[in-house]
């Protein structure tokens, strides 16, 4: 999803830096909140930071016949929240953006916005909306997942398009997210997966810890009071 | 999930992965397949006439060096999450 070194006019890439910076920002707060409140959850952050690394570094066939990678982002977004999420994003971004040449440091804000922001916010606003409505976690995690891995690509094509209104923002559009968001489908598919079988882990070792991150649904809840 | 639900899960991600390989065989980079989305989409802008303005401050010197990062990158990520799923699973038998 990485807009490469350079491929945005400077004036987009002060845009997406300006609004991504608040952002990180407010979850570094979030971090020293989270992790003062509940001490436990540190590992849980050290965690979902990980997931990220590892997802991020896979690039995989998709049957358009094009590669591309993962983003890992819906398990941080579920646990943490948006903000959150967008601070573990900038890491994994600034580590392939300066060792790998990929992704940039002039795109890092617009970056941040798609991976480490859209993404995040669908996963979460998905993820809570199913808690709510009393759905299993292990389903509800399966769709932040696949969403927030699909709309981190479809907000990458919007800023593309939004710079390079080749020949209209429309057809630019519908060009990027050909390239972009069909090829996702499956790597999302597949990151809601692994997203789930990591997330029955959680289930299963620190089920308090994810009770009291309010992270389960009611009938959860009630099974963990339960044991 | 009962284990045979993971295995399911696991099986269906494999066929996931493996199912490009099987579609597009044969092909290869030549052809146009198999590339980078990050790369397609850098071309699209290129052919429009535009110029990146800024490059990367380093680039890994080959190719092989790339996968080097690639696999410490994944390597630090999944070091994290075994150690931490491997002391919670010790803790939760101790209990």
């Amino acid at each position: 999803m990485h807009v490469m070194e350079g491929f945005l006019p400077p004036i987009w890439c002060a845009v997406w830096y300006i609004i991504s910076i608040p952002v990180v920002i407010y979850g570094v707060y979030q971090i020293r909140k989270v992790s003062e409140d509940v001490p436990e959850s540190k590992a849980l952050l050290a965690v979902s930071g990980a997931f990220m690394f590892i997802l991020s570094s896979l690039k995989l066939p998709s049957v358009t016949g094009s590669c591309s990678h993962p983003t890992g982002n819906g398990l941080g977004a579920a646990i943490f929240g948006p903000a959150v999420t967008a601070v573990l994003a900038t890491i994994v971004l600034l580590f392939q953006a300066i060792l790998l040449a990929h992704g940039g440091l002039t795109t890092l804000g617009a970056n941040i916005f798609s991976m480490g922001i859209v993404g995040p916010v669908v996963a979460w606003i998905v993820y809570k909306g199913l808690i709510k409505s009393n759905v299993s976690s292990l389903i509800a995690i399966f769709f932040a997942a696949f969403l927030g891995d699909l709309l981190t690509y479809v907000a990458t094509a919007f800023q593309l398009s939004l710079a390079f209104p080749l020949p209209t923002f429309g057809q630019a559009l519908v060009n990027f997210l050909t390239i972009f968001a069909i090829t996702q489908i499956p790597l999302a598919v597949a990151e809601g997966i692994l997203t789930v079988i990591i997330w029955d882990r959680l289930k299963v070792y620190k089920p308090k810890l994810l009770e009291r991150l309010d992270l389960l649904s009611k009938k959860e809840d009630a099974e963990v009071d339960g044991q | 999930m009962n284990n045979k639900t993971i295995i399911a899960l696991i099986i269906i991600l494999i066929v996931i992965v493996v199912a490009p390989f099987i579609i597009h065989s044969g092909m290869g980079e030549e052809e146009g397949y198999f590339g980078g989305s990050d790369d397609s989409a850098s071309e699209v802008i290129e052919e429009s006439g535009y110029e990146p303005w800024f490059s990367s401050i380093w680039e890994p010197p080959s190719g092989e060096i790339e996968s080097l990062l690639f696999a410490v990158q994944a390597a630090i990520g999944a070091l994290i999450i075994g150690y931490f799923i491997g002391y919670w699973r010790g803790q939760s038998k101790k209990d």
